[in-house]
């Protein structure tokens, strides 16, 4: 029988301090109980000499210095795994919330893992098609990536996770897929938005889900997405499978992180962020890819609105920096009813170089991108030199890329929420839209691919301006 | 041994407080708990000493014992360094992988040299030979390329009394013995040396040649000398790994090291996986065989990537003093400061800018300061050169960052990333007008009797352009295009050629990742005469937009799909060019 200590000394916002503790150590799970007999869980941050510093998952309400019994059970945090967890819905630290019994679990893990050996990695390269043209075509998602969504308050970024939840496939493969899905902080409404799209998609006996709601505990939200990715891993490495984690929303996890920080006092960093944040965060996010001679891979999709769609503010920057790229949202987009509003300039997927091409995608793949990107860039250019010019000023070929920029945002972003375009039909809207633009100015694209891709849309074009 | 044992009293994080550590010492190696967890110490107050640790620290608690070792943090330096990929504190990943499966398991220890492996040596020196620190006394072909020397240990002065024949040996066995003043001492195959402390050269000279690089914006604009320092500032997105990736494929050093510092690490995978599959054109070997990788990956212990940089170096400096050039990588000094930055706020240090430690830019000059181009010990009095390129990034690509001033305060070079350019796609994304490059004069030598006078006004007549080109281009955006004349029309046509068809180049396409200077000087020549040709033109009375709309425009664009063997296609360009500019003139002439 573990001692139980009532040597409480001080309680502020989510940290205790213990006295006179023998033998705890850095890391440790303790079981805290109030004076009215309810039991938290707690973690111990720092340990110095015989005093304990504990960060209260559940928030210090309720406690006393006279009656607060805390106990140290020796361990870390752990999640008990089994097949069976699939198909379940938890709380933020791991409780089922769903009517269903408690796993009984064939192996416990630590919820925050170990580093991956860089040596054991595979390097992501298969094709995820998620059906959504401007992810597909330009911001290709590969197995074993990160590719976060930045968005804002009130843009679809829900919408557009549970599209690529629903969609996601590799070509021609049967599927051993899951999804795991962490809510941290978000609204009841929008988690009760997943889960009835999983319901009634039939995605939810292949997903797990985390909730911590809004008004759930903020410090348990620390632990949420660990649970998750724990079970991930679990899932892909030991069951075989290709788990896609989403995870909504970062910039909550991150405001958790600051609360328990300026709680300790540290020296804080930008905005009062911690400076341990990069660290914090590349912890969760590192934990997605593959292994060498491994079946299974981990691909996640964080969510995170920015503040004020400020991309320079610390939780999206430091995301940025950590992951393989970004799908951004567009707040003017959306305003002019573009579904999905991803502004593809400044989205980016950092691998998808090694995921596209002959035998992959298509042989003409990178070409058709890298000039849909530069005419897109000249045409939007030319298109806010309009405004403040006036067409007239003008020459003949950027009329042409601002009327291509028009084209491109309405025919190839723009798209049904229950449209799932293959990659080749893509391609072709994107063949279809470069035959606007004089041959000349395609520099991007190798003539060969011009020979044989671009002729029929050039006839096609022409047609139709004769019948007009 | 109970005298080694000191006692946890604290822990937060990766700092650990111990006391009664005998005889302790600023930046000894010691093991801390039962699991012998690797770190360091960085800080004694009394009776009290702070340790660093290497590892995660979870489950460590107060009255765990710590080892000391009485040894500061060192690298092994000897055969079996290249190819291989060790973290920040050189254990081999791949030995580690072997042993302990796909996770790094904490406490886990493994040489960095392969202690069984047995190398082929060549004796270079005879019994009675006299040697100095530095001396080569025998060699070990490591690679096709490269030939590993076995350097007499710095410190060590005398007589050969005894070298082994040639054979194959391990890097336990004693292949030569010195007589010196304080009695024989065994020479290894393999030394040890304290990553903080440079290791020591004869003398340091300027740099004077180029780093080339195959890469037509540094090469041609913005060059690093051998023995230079540049740095890669940018926002996310722009590029900074590319670049990095694309120098250490063709950059003509004969060692490259690449440091990934607290990055992604499947950008690491990218780097293991590639790189045995290209080939370097200088030896047709693959890339792999003149390569060292230490991945400490963002996830891994934090302290450990706090060391990567300064092992990394160690190994540079010592391939170096072989007489080879190296060129190091890191990427990316910034989280290399935020662990700084992170150990000395577990420190209670009073904090500098930003949170960073008051020493933050000291210890930055002090890394990159062991690059240089130097005359290394020993009697041959070889010269090599090491050079340091190190990504930053800034937050929100500020660069008031104090990372990237302090950076800039001690680098030559600095190639500036720009978002708008990354998002346009041209790549790479170094902003023409932001960057500078202070070796331009003292490569200029160089470059004129390599590639002619032509070289160097080409150059400077580009830049001119670029420069009139943002000019004008605030002109456009007031009044618009038609209020142009047309030769500054044509300059904005011209400025566009140089950024579209030379400066821009395409990492993945295989025609257009190199560019020997040959070609370059080609490509920038077209775009030169065309420039020439159309001046001469619009004094004759062509109208522009026949300039512009020449078809011989789309060959200028097409010109960096030329393969290198097939460089006599240049020439057909160029007389095609004057061809059609002879036609447009005559046109105009003939009414």
């Amino acid at each position: 029988m573990a001692k139980e200590y009532i040597t409480t000394r001080n309680i502020a916002g989510p940290l205790i301090i213990v006295d006179s503790v023998e033998k705890a150590t850095y890391g440790e799970i303790v079981e805290i109980k109030a004076a009215d007999g309810s039991i938290k869980r707690g973690q111990v941050l720092e340990i110095d000499r015989d005093r304990a510093l504990i960060q209260v998952f559940e928030g210090t309400s309720g406690l006393n210095l006279g009656e607060t019994k805390v106990k140290f059970l020796g361990r870390g945090v752990q999640v008990g795994l089994a097949p069976s967890i699939l198909g379940r819905i938890f709380d933020g630290s791991g409780s089922p919330i769903d009517d269903g019994p408690a796993i009984i679990p064939e192996k416990m893990a630590d919820i925050n893992g170990v580093p991956m050996n860089p040596y054991a990695r595979n390097y992501p390269s298969e094709f995820i098609q998620t059906g959504v043209s401007a992810i597909d075509g330009l911001n290709t998602l590969v197995r074993g990536q990160k590719l976060p969504i930045f968005s804002g308050s009130g843009l679809p970024h829900a919408k557009l996770a549970a599209q690529i939840a629903r969609q996601a496939k590799v070509k021609g493969e049967g599927e051993k897929f899951a999804v795991v899905f962490v809510a941290m902080g978000i609204t009841f409404e929008e988690a009760n938005y997943f889960i009835n799209d999983f319901k009634e998609t039939g995605a939810l006996e292949r997903s797990v889900m985390f909730i911590n709601l809004g008004d759930d505990p903020v410090i348990e939200r620390i632990a949420t997405p660990r649970f998750g990715l724990t079970v991930a891993e679990y899932l892909a490495f030991d069951l075989g499978m290709h788990v896609l984690v989403i995870m909504t929303d970062m910039t909550n996890y991150c405001e958790a992180l600051r609360e328990i920080s300026a709680a300790r006092k540290e020296v804080p960093g930008r905005r009062g962020y911690p400076g341990y944040m990069y660290t914090d965060l590349a912890s969760m996010y590192e934990r997605a890819g593959r292994i060498k001679g491994k079946e299974g891979s981990i691909t996640q999709i964080p969510i995170l609105t920015m503040p004020e769609d400020d991309k320079t503010h610390p939780i999206p920057d430091l995301t940025g920096y950590i992951t393989e790229g970004q799908i951004f949202l567009s707040r003017t987009l959306h305003q002019q009813a573009i579904y999905p509003p991803i502004d593809v300039l400044p989205s980016l997927s950092r691998l998808k170089d090694k995921g596209i091409g002959k035998g992959k995608t298509r042989e003409d793949h990178s070409d058709v991108l890298n000039q849909l990107f530069a005419a897109y860039a000249r045409g939007r250019e030319s298109r806010e030199l309009a405004t403040v010019l006036g067409e007239s000023a003008l020459t003949k070929t950027d009329l042409i890329f601002v009327k291509f920029a028009d084209r491109f945002e309405q025919e190839f972003v723009k798209q049904d929420e229950y449209e799932d375009r293959s990659i080749e039909e893509t391609l072709d809207i994107g063949w279809k839209l470069l035959s606007m633009i004089p041959v000349e100015e395609l520099k991007r694209i190798r003539p060969a691919f011009i020979e044989k891709y671009l002729k029929r849309y050039l006839k096609e074009e022409d047609k139709d301006a004769a019948q007009r | 041994m109970k005298e080694n044992i000191g006692k946890v009293v604290k822990v937060s994080g990766p700092l650990v407080v111990a006391e009664d550590i005998p005889n302790a010492k600023m930046y000894e190696m010691v093991y801390v708990s039962d699991r012998k967890l690797f770190g360091e110490i960085i800080e004694i107050k009394g009776n009290n000493a702070s340790i660093q640790v290497y590892e995660d620290t979870s489950g460590v608690g107060p009255g765990d014992p710590v080892y000391s070792t009485g040894m500061p943090l060192s690298v092994e330096l000897g055969p079996g360094l290249i190819g291989s990929i060790y973290d920040g504190v050189q254990r081999p990943l791949d030995v580690l992988k072997e042993k302990y499966g796909d996770f790094i398991v904490r406490g886990s220890y493994e040489p960095a040299l392969n202690r069984k492996k047995k190398w082929h040596f060549v004796p270079l020196v005879r019994e009675g030979s006299d040697v100095v620190s530095g001396d080569p006394v025998g060699y070990v072909q490591e690679t096709i390329a490269i030939k590993h020397y076995i350097l007499i240990p710095i410190g060590l002065e005398g007589k050969i009394d005894f070298i082994a024949d040639e054979g194959d040996y391990t890097v336990e066995d004693v292949i030569a013995k010195v007589k010196t003043g304080e009695g024989e001492k065994e020479v290894k195959m393999y030394q040890k040396w304290p990553v903080r402390i440079g290791r020591p050269y004869a003398k340091r000279l300027p740099p004077n040649e180029p780093l080339i690089t195959g890469q037509r914006v540094i090469d041609a604009f913005f060059p690093i000398a051998k023995g230079g320092t540049a740095c890669v500032p940018g926002p996310f997105g722009s590029g900074k790994t590319v670049i990095q990736h694309q120098l250490s494929k063709w950059s003509d050093a004969d060692i490259i090291i690449f440091i990934g510092c607290g990055e992604r690490g499947n950008e690491m995978t990218d780097v293991l996986m590639e790189f045995p599959e290209l080939t370097d054109p200088r030896t047709d070997r693959p890339l792999m065989e003149r390569t060292i990788l230490i991945a400490n990956t963002s996830n891994m212990p934090v302290a450990a990537r706090e060391a990567s940089v300064f092992t990394g170096i160690t190994m540079g400096e010592y391939f170096r003093d072989m007489g080879y050039t190296v060129a190091l990588m890191a990427d990316s000094t910034s989280r290399w400061a935020e662990a700084m930055r992170e150990m000395s706020g577990r420190l209670e240090e009073m904090p500098g800018e930003e949170g960073y430690p008051a020493y933050l830019a000291s210890r930055i000059s002090s890394f990159y300061e062991r690059a240089g181009r130097v005359i290394v010990l020993g009697n041959e009095k070889k010269e090599s050169a090491l050079s340091v390129i190190g990504a930053v990034s800034p937050p929100g690509g500020d660069l008031s960052d104090p990372v990237v001033q302090a950076t800039l305060r001690t680098v030559r070079v600095f190639w500036s990333l720009d978002a708008q350019l990354a998002y346009a796609r041209h790549f790479p994304s170094i902003h023409w007008l932001r960057s500078y490059s202070l070796y331009a004069d003292s490569l200029k030598d160089f470059y004129t009797s390599r590639l002619g006078k032509e070289w160097a006004e080409m150059r400077k007549e580009f830049m001119k352009i670029l420069r009139r080109e943002a000019e004008l281009q605030e002109m456009v955006r007031l009044v618009g295009i038609d209020a142009l004349s047309p030769s500054d029309r044509l300059i904005m046509e011209v400025a566009r050629s140089i950024r579209e068809d030379f400066l821009q180049q395409n990492a993945f396409m295989e025609e257009d990742t190199y560019t020997s200077l040959e070609k370059q000087k080609r490509m920038m020549r077209l775009i030169h005469l065309f420039y020439v040709y159309a001046q001469d033109a619009l004094k004759k009375g062509v109208n522009l937009d026949k300039i512009v709309d020449l078809p011989v425009r789309v060959d200028i664009s097409r010109s960096k799909l030329i393969p290198e063997d097939n460089l006599e296609k240049f020439d057909e360009i160029e007389k095609k060019l004057k061809e059609s500019f002879e036609a447009l003139i005559s046109e105009v002439q003939n009414g």
